[in-house]
């Protein structure tokens, strides 16, 4: 699959764009796993759109400027950056990080977008304190986080012997960026579950059947936030179910977005 | 030379089935009436040093048996009313990690002038674990350290009037320290590092000590000369001197000397942190974490809890034997390292009981103490960019 990046200068940041595929511009905001560019579910967008990814600030190779803390920042940047490459009236689908992010642009430009597609994503927090919504990635083993991403690790699993230095190091600056967004508060901001009901856009909730970092009950309690919002599963899959099943996900996309693209 | 005693106050009766994790291990294992006796005697034993003529260290960790002064600036405040003449280094107050830094100002300045100017006035970042105790963003825990630093020392120096301040961290409409400082412009500030280089220079440039822990001498003397080198560079005078910590046991015979480096031992061997919670991330630089994901592919290297006494004696992490085998160690790791002014003894830990503690401080106050009294300070040094300049 061709695909080109670019950088395109936002304020005070430089953000990595890949772009692949024809057709009319649909924006993918990757997870923080940041293996969206490649793979089925993207080759499998392109067929359909230009297929825009951008890394978010201290992702892939986007700067992070220093006064960059939330992931409200991020949205605000993604918001600059579709001011800047001209892209209106567009569909949008995010992954886990890359869904809080585009929940996030949503509420705060809610006439942008025509359809949205959310792949369990976090952003929100429903119980009370002492109870998590979210699984806790940074307090829990590598493995054990392993096991609740991926319903099967080995689609997980990377092979840092065959990366390079730079390679690795982008992985890790990856890991590093991704604690100094979403720290504290854990993974959620609490003003955005006040927010949501301001998105317009059809949406469509997306939710691996075995996803242990944020549950189906999560998801359910996601979308009723957003009026009018699908909800559906994907079987075989947890955290990432268009990185682990992408043909079954791509079905899904496909049919919502069908009105989009045509 | 100063030498100064000094105990993490572990609490180690934790059951022998459980699995010490620093952070996780639950404190019903904790016996509040063991505990009380603990800290009586942990705080007893810094009155002796303080009567044997030693200087205190103290310092604090959180969510660990290993440790339970869980606020060093109490036990000083206790130290400062209930000691005569020993210097206190609170080494040190973890910053970044605390929400008010005007707070840490403040009981500072208490302890210093309770204490009559007998504060040494220690900051650190704290180490990875500490971070989930905590709950500090690990990415910015450098920052928030010396911002906190820059912070205190504005605090007690501003003394003509209120001042405001809307930093990154942290914001105040008004303040205005009261007390002041016994001790003018402030107490000594100490400042620990492991790795870092540039944090070594920044120690240098304000003067403040520079102290590390329980390192080999090859990295301790790379750090040392870092921090005396940048002292020429900036044209600086003297500048606050370099601190060391080693494991320390002083007794009557060898034999005797490594049972007690043995009960030290503990400190290295029985304390455990899942090794996520070692390396939270942000915390450690990317390319240290290149580094650590290559070693970890080749199986890993060693620590020095697995090394034996023999191996620790020989990096300068441990310092043990009769008084003039110990003067004779501390004598070459002053060599090795180009000099130090401060000898930290971790001279307890884990098990070690009243009697030997004191037995050990005793003899070491007695014998030790006046042989290395008077090693020169240390001066700056010329490192080769500045020589050839010359």
């Amino acid at each position: 699959m061709a695909a080109n990046t670019g950088f395109v200068t936002i304020g005070d940041a430089e953000i990595e764009v890949t772009r692949c595929g024809t057709g009319p511009a649909l924006v993918l905001l990757p997870s923080e796993d940041m293996r969206e560019a490649n793979g089925a579910f993207v080759e499998g967008l392109a067929r359909d759109f230009e297929v825009i990814i951008p890394s978010p600030p201290g992702f892939g190779r986007s700067t992070l400027p220093d006064w960059m803390t939330t992931v409200d920042d991020i949205a605000y940047v993604m918001l600059s950056l579709l001011d800047r490459l001209e892209i209106g009236n567009v569909p949008v689908i995010g992954a886990s990080l890359g869904g809080w992010v585009a929940a996030e642009m949503a509420t705060k430009e809610p006439r942008r977008f025509s359809r949205l597609v959310l792949i369990d994503p976090v952003g929100v927090k429903f119980a009370e304190p002492s109870a998590r919504d979210i699984a806790d990635i940074w307090q829990l083993s590598p493995a054990k986080v392993a096991a609740l991403r991926w319903h099967d690790i080995e689609k997980g699993k990377r092979d840092t012997k065959a990366m390079s230095d730079n390679e690795v190091a982008m992985m890790v600056r990856d890991q590093q960026s991704l604690a100094r967004f979403c720290w504290e508060p854990y993974m959620h901001n609490p003003k955005l579950k006040h927010r949501l009901d301001r998105i317009t856009a059809p949406t469509l909730f997306l939710w691996g059947e075995h996803d242990g970092i944020a549950g189906i009950d999560y998801g359910h309690a996601y979308s009723k936030l957003i009026s009018g919002a699908a909800f559906e599963t994907v079987a075989d899959a947890g955290h990432y179910p268009h990185l682990e099943n992408p043909g079954a996900t791509l079905n899904v996309v496909r049919a919502f977005l069908g009105g989009a693209s045509r | 030379m100063r030498a100064w005693h000094f105990t993490e106050m572990p609490y180690p009766h934790y059951p022998a089935d459980e699995p010490f994790t620093r952070i996780n291990l639950p404190n019903k294992h904790f016996d509040p009436k063991i505990g009380a006796d603990l800290y009586n005697r942990y705080l007893d034993e810094y009155m002796i040093a303080d009567e044997l003529g030693l200087d205190i260290m103290l310092n604090e960790h959180h969510q660990t048996p290993s440790c339970i002064d869980t606020c060093a600036p109490l036990s000083a405040a206790i130290l400062a009313r209930q000691t005569r003449n020993a210097r206190i280094c609170v080494l040190g107050n973890p910053i970044g990690h605390r929400n008010d830094p005007i707070r840490v100002a403040e009981e500072m300045a208490m302890i210093d002038c309770i204490s009559r100017g007998r504060l040494e006035c220690g900051f650190v970042r704290g180490v990875p674990y500490e971070i989930y105790a905590a709950n500090t963003n690990p990415t910015e825990t450098g920052e928030r350290l010396w911002d906190g630093v820059d912070l205190v020392v504005k605090a007690w120096q501003a003394v003509d009037a209120p001042f405001n301040y809307e930093g990154k961290f942290w914001h105040r409409r008004s303040i205005n320290v009261w007390p002041r400082p016994y001790q003018t412009p402030h107490p000594q500030i100490w400042i620990t590092g492991s790795s870092d280089i540039e944090t070594t220079k920044r120690v240098a440039e304000r003067g403040y000590v520079f102290a590390n822990f329980l390192l080999p001498h090859e990295k301790v003397k790379s750090l040392f000369d870092a921090y005396r080198a940048n002292f020429v560079e900036r044209g600086l005078p003297g500048g606050g001197g370099v601190a060391y910590m080693p494991l320390v046991h002083v007794a009557e015979s060898e034999a005797e000397a490594v049972k007690g480096a043995e009960e030290l031992r503990w400190y290295l061997t029985a304390p455990r942190s899942e090794p996520h919670l070692r390396n939270p991330p942000g915390y450690a630089p990317i390319n240290a974490n290149v580094a650590m994901i290559r070693q970890a592919e080749k199986g890993g290297g060693r620590a020095a809890r697995d090394s034996s006494i023999d191996q620790l004696r020989d990096q300068g992490i441990l310092m043990c034997g009769t008084p003039d085998m110990v003067v004779k160690q501390i004598k070459r790791f002053y060599d090795l390292v180009g000099g130090f002014d401060h000898l930290l003894m971790m001279d307890h830990a884990g098990f070690m009981d009243h009697q030997r503690t004191v037995k050990a401080m005793t003899l070491f106050a007695r014998e030790v103490y006046p042989q290395i009294k008077d090693l020169p300070r240390t001066q700056p040094v010329r490192d080769a960019r500045t020589a050839a300049a010359e």
